[in-house]
């Protein structure tokens, strides 16, 4: 799709390329391809739920499996690999190297994402992104589920490969004239968030084994059959993915760290501040996760202890919203397209947090837990916060990566859509909770506040999926047709950007 | 990076903490209020199963996806699955506890009107998750 046209090559040979600008070009195409067919899940979602009754899948399960995909897909086949995707093209250049540290490895850690993606896609299962016992082991079709245990395994695999790698690459294989304080805020992102990698993957992956074996009858570590205890999966799984939600969250940010100081034209507003959240982010980020669990029949003094925990958190992602506002204060700032998307990712980033306080506190939580809130609260981080600073972050590398424009109006037509889409859809299903509809539901009563407000979602998603339309257009058409950017300021702002085109594989 | 002064930052930075504490403290409060179970109130016990809900009262007497209680009276629900995760939920009360094979949860609520409400299960248990509802008919106490 995207195409490196300042040095044309066959297909071939980026595929067994081991540097970095051509892994990311792999990740990118990989990420975006996901992209696309986990949205296309949900608009099948989104259309099935605009009325009660069976809209256009006939049965429950079908709608089951499609809604555990389409999670499945997007946190771990379209952010993580478009995070890595950045990475890959921005780290070494950042940290003045001329690679990233390992480049076999990191060939190898894109390797695992189509495997494991296929059989995530393949096997099709129907158990929820979480994947809870019993229902995962005593209940759940297989061979679906043990192909989306497989598959998991092998992205968190992937994903522990490449947090390895940058982590070395920032740490051990910056330019000496570099201290630690100078790498940019960007790179800065990527050396946290790797680091939370490491420390909460491989618990997860411990309880993906004990799942299988579950599954196989040979143990019962979750199954109460066999004297085991379903809540221990849970803490398991939240302790890797309450602090994994700032790994999707916290490259994103660092993208924003790119663009906002750029089309301000101004330095940002406060780097040490910038550093400092990230790294209080990714400590307390371990100290929250059973905010997850409070109506799992824990006792009054453990929600506390993790409301507590919750709410610590928060000021140090008020910190970046500050700094960016900052940032942007007094500046001469031009709204191009990736400055559009920032800007609407932080207000929908602050909007997100503020319903986080909510679920966080105990009595409110028991109105929103599995309701749809919560699907409204974590979208606004996946879509409006994570997929916004993404997407504005492709359309200013883009350039880069292709040397040429794509289409102004198109990319600003298609934030303004998406903008709208997302306020439609996830703000409208805090109420719909607030309501007290369900998460994960095929089918609802026809109660006329969940018609209406399921209405105005599916309508709010098809002007999503239209707007992703004239994306995909303006990507393909622009990356052979757009004009010719002006490389050493393709955005007319100033300044001395990274730029990953010159760096172009010294090897070749 | 430096240069400019900082105090709006710090401004900032301590509201937000004060407004978490204020979060916090009033939650904690309010939580505490609610899990306080009034004496004597009545026992339902509450078993979930795919996909339905059956409740027995103290008097032994059973009732399928249907529940009947009294208003002004308070109920303290016990709540177990038999086979995999559920969540039990009247939204309208607030009452929301996930039904877990092998441990017994409890919530309590005490009815304020007469009517009825939705029952529901609130987490995915599989194919019929959707319909696994039931009623709440709150009544007038019986002579
Ligand atoms: C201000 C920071 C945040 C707070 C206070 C917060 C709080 C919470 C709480 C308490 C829940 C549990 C709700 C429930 O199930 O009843 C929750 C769910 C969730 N949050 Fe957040 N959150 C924050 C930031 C984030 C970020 C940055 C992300 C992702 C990038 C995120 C993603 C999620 C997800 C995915 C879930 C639901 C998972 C599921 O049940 O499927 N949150 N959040
Ligand atoms: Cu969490
Ligand atoms: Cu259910």
């Amino acid at each position: 799709m995207v195409v490196e046209l300042a040095k044309p090559r066959p297909i071939w040979q980026i595929m067994f390329s081991t540097h970095h600008t051509d892994v990311g070009l792999l990740y990118l195409i990989m990420s975006l391809a996901f992209l696309f067919m986990g949205g296309a899940l949900a608009l099948i979602i989104r259309a099935e739920l605009f009325l009660p009754g069976a809209q256009i899948i006939g049965d429950a399960m079908t709608f089951n499996r499609i809604f555990t995909v389409h999670g499945t897909t997007l946190i771990f086949l379209f952010i993580l690999p478009f995070a890595s995707a950045v990475g890959n093209y921005y780290v070494p250049i950042m940290v003045r190297y001329k690679d990233m540290a390992y480049p076999k490895l990191n060939a190898i850690a894109f390797w695992m994402i189509p495997p494991g993606g296929a059989l995530v896609w393949l096997g099709f299962a129907d158990f929820t992104w979480y994947a809870t016992p019993p229902y995962s082991i005593i209940s759940a079709p297989g061979p679906a589920a043990d192909m989306w245990i497989f598959g998991l395994k092998i992205l968190g695999i992937s994903s522990v490969l490449g947090a390895i790698n940058f982590v070395v690459t920032i740490l051990k294989c910056k330019h000496p004239d570099m201290s630690i304080g100078q790498v940019p805020l960007l790179a800065w992102s990527y050396l946290t968030s790797s680091l939370i990698i490491l420390v909460a993957i491989p618990t997860f992956a411990a309880a993906l084994l004990m799942l299988l074996t579950d599954r196989l009858g040979v143990s019962g570590f979750f199954n109460p059959a066999m004297g085991g205890d379903p809540i221990a999966y849970q803490h398991l799984f939240w302790f890797t993915f309450h602090p994994e939600v700032y790994v999707l969250v916290i490259p994103a940010i660092g993208m924003m760290y790119e663009i906002i100081p750029r089309f301000s034209r101004k330095p940002i507003y406060s780097y040490n501040s910038g550093i400092f959240a990230f790294v209080l982010l990714a400590i307390v980020g371990f100290s929250s996760w059973a905010h997850h669990m409070y109506a799992s029949g824990m006792s009054f003094t453990e929600k506390t202890v993790f409301m507590v925990g919750t709410l610590a958190a928060v000021p140090a992602s008020a910190m970046h919203v500050y700094n960016f506002i900052a940032t942007m204060w007094n500046g001469r700032i031009k709204f191009s397209t990736p400055m559009m998307w920032a800007v609407g990712g932080i207000a929908l980033f602050f909007s997100a947090g503020a319903g986080g306080v909510a679920n966080a506190a105990m009595p409110l939580d028991f109105s929103t837990h599995d309701s749809y809130w919560v699907v409204g609260h974590f979208h606004l981080f996946v879509m409006g916060t994570i997929a916004f600073g993404s997407i504005g972050f492709l359309y200013y590398m883009f350039p880069y990566v292709t040397g040429r424009m794509y289409n102004e109006t198109m990319g600003k037509v298609h934030f303004v859509m998406s903008f709208i889409g997302t306020v439609l859809v996830f703000f409208t299903q805090h109420i719909l909770g607030l309501y007290g509809m369900p998460r994960r539901v095929f089918d609802y009563p026809p109660i006329p506040e969940w018609i209406a407000m399921n209405q105005i979602a599916s309508v709010g998603a098809m002007i999503i999926g239209v707007s992703m339309v004239l994306f995909l257009i303006n990507m393909i058409y622009s990356s052979g047709k757009g004009k010719l950017a002006d490389t050493d300021d393709p955005f007319g702002v100033g300044g001395k950007y990274y730029y990953p085109f010159e760096a172009k594989n010294p090897h070749h | 990076m430096s240069g400019h002064s900082n105090w709006p930052e710090w401004i900032y930075i301590a509201v937000v903490i004060a407004l978490m504490c204020w979060v916090g403290a009033e939650a904690w409060n309010a939580e505490r209020l609610v899990e306080h179970v009034p004496e004597g109130a009545e026992i339902i016990k509450v078993t979930g199963q795919q996909w339905f809900w059956t409740f027995e009262h103290e008097d032994g007497t059973k009732e399928i996806g249907e529940l009947h209680v009294e208003v002004g009276k308070a109920y303290k629900f016990e709540i177990h699955s038999k086979d995999v995760n559920h969540s039990f939920n009247i939204h309208d009360y607030v009452v929301l506890m996930d039904a877990i094979p092998g441990r017994i949860n409890t919530v309590w609520f005490a009815p304020t009107d007469v009517g009825t409400h939705d029952i529901q299960c609130r987490e995915y248990c599989g194919l019929i998750h959707y319909n696994m509802r039931g009623t709440l008919y709150v009544e007038e106490p019986s002579t």
